[in-house]
């Protein structure tokens, strides 16, 4: 059997590097997306407004496998404009629209914990709007969202594997394939163990980063 | 010398300010005294910037000034608030360097030189690297002053600042305001306590809510 698995491993090991990939891509453009789509949503200019809470709504209202369907088989094919993805681009534009959607969604509770006397007080001492975004309240907005975004990157690991759809070699899907040729379980056994691995990984660093922002409250 | 010309404000139809003048001579402290719902800390946040009166001018040793209008460096208004507004996530330091190397483009040195000079007076130099959780409210309530102060405002405003602090600690507060009116700055300051403005002002405006 240690045989079978070091056969097997290097597959499911590359499909592993194609899931954090995506994850940490996902991740690194989806988080100060997000940061700028709650305050857009939250802005009196109504349309931007309006327009980036229709975005959320479809983000969120709709199964991310279908997006993700749509950006690489539908947005080829739209009757005015053509838009055709690579799979893996076409997998990371999808990740990183829905995951702002939820994102946004989530700083939005966090800008509305920041007490207004926090902007009263930074106004009275000349620091512009962006200055008072910047070093007042996101500082103070990341230590109330740091839960729950904790709990969208523990799912987006998870999420990573509805790339199979469109044929794209992540994790699950190099698992999958030696499945069905060995007629074994054990890659399936061995995927699961890795995706604990990796949001074993997560939980930790999550804990760390909730750690380093304790010294205040 | 600050001048108040007609300062107009209503809320929703409610008139809470009508026709107010006043004048505040240099290095004088002006109190604001009055009930609830009398309309003054909608004044003090009209000279603050924080609110924009219907009407009326404000008026700075003869030159007309926006108080709202944020775009000049000079800062004119400093103000300390009732739950003094301090920044929990930076210490007692970064609260007060935060704005003059932000704004006034100071570096970090000099800033943090005005600052430690300014902690000192206000016997604040052990807490420098303390958080404001960590403060008591009389400390908390210092630390807002040496930020306003850190900006060298012309004016320095005070929402309430009895009012957070048990009575013993009032007198401290009369204290403080009191020394810093010899360093030569105008001081505006609310409060609902007619015997704590009478301790400590040189002018008392008495704002009364307005019967329709």
């Amino acid at each position: 059997m240690l045989q079978y698995i070091s056969e097997i491993l290097p597959s499911l090991l590359s499909g592993t590097v194609m899931t954090l990939k995506i994850f940490f891509w996902t991740l690194v453009a989806s988080l100060p997306l997000g940061i700028l789509v709650s305050l857009g949503r939250s802005s009196k200019f109504k349309p931007l407004s309006w327009i980036l809470s229709f975005y959320i709504w479809v983000m969120r209202g709709t199964p991310l496998l279908l997006q993700l369907i749509f950006v690489f088989y539908g947005l080829p094919n739209m009757p005015f404009f053509h838009i055709v993805f690579e799979r893996y681009d076409a997998a990371l534009f999808a990740f990183i629209l829905n995951y702002t959607a939820y994102f946004a969604e989530i700083f939005r509770g966090g800008f509305g914990a920041i007490d207004n006397g926090q902007y009263e007080g930074a106004k009275v001492l000349g620091l512009s709007y962006w200055q008072t975004i910047r070093k007042i309240v996101v500082p103070q907005v990341v230590k109330i969202v740091i839960p729950s975004i904790g709990n969208e990157v523990i799912n987006l690991v998870k999420d990573s594997s509805l790339v199979y759809v469109i044929g794209l070699g992540d994790l699950l899907r190099a698992g999958n394939i030696a499945s069905s040729r060995d007629v074994t379980l054990l890659p399936l056994v061995l995927v699961g163990i890795i995706y604990l691995l990796l949001t074993l990984v997560c939980t930790w660093i999550l804990k760390v980063v909730e750690k380093h922002y304790s010294y205040y409250r | 010398m600050l001048k108040l010309e007609n300062i107009t404000k209503s809320f929703n139809g409610t008139t809470i300010l009508d026709q107010l003048n006043v004048d505040v001579n240099d290095n004088s402290i002006l109190s604001i005294v009055g009930p609830s719902g009398a309309g003054k800390t909608t004044l003090l946040r009209c000279i603050a910037g924080l609110d924009r009166p219907d009407s009326g001018k404000f008026i700075l040793d003869g030159k007309e000034f926006d108080p709202a209008d944020d775009s000049d460096t000079e800062q004119i208004i400093g103000v300390v608030f009732q739950d003094f507004n301090l920044f929990p996530h930076l210490t007692v330091m970064e609260n007060v360097t935060l704005a003059p190397t932000m704004v006034l483009k100071q570096d970090k040195k000099a800033a943090q030189e005005t600052a430690d000079s300014l902690l000192d007076e206000l016997s604040l130099a052990s807490h420098a690297n303390q958080y404001p959780f960590e403060l008591s409210g009389g400390q908390k309530q210092r630390v807002a002053i040496a930020r306003a102060l850190a900006m060298k405002p012309q004016i320095l405003c005070y929402d309430e600042p009895t009012s957070a602090l048990d009575p013993s600690l009032r007198d401290a507060v009369g204290k403080v305001i009191l020394d810093l009116k010899k360093t030569g700055i105008t001081q505006i300051v609310v409060t609902h306590d007619p015997e704590f403005a009478k301790n400590i002002s040189d002018q008392i405006l008495e704002v009364k809510p307005i019967n329709k």
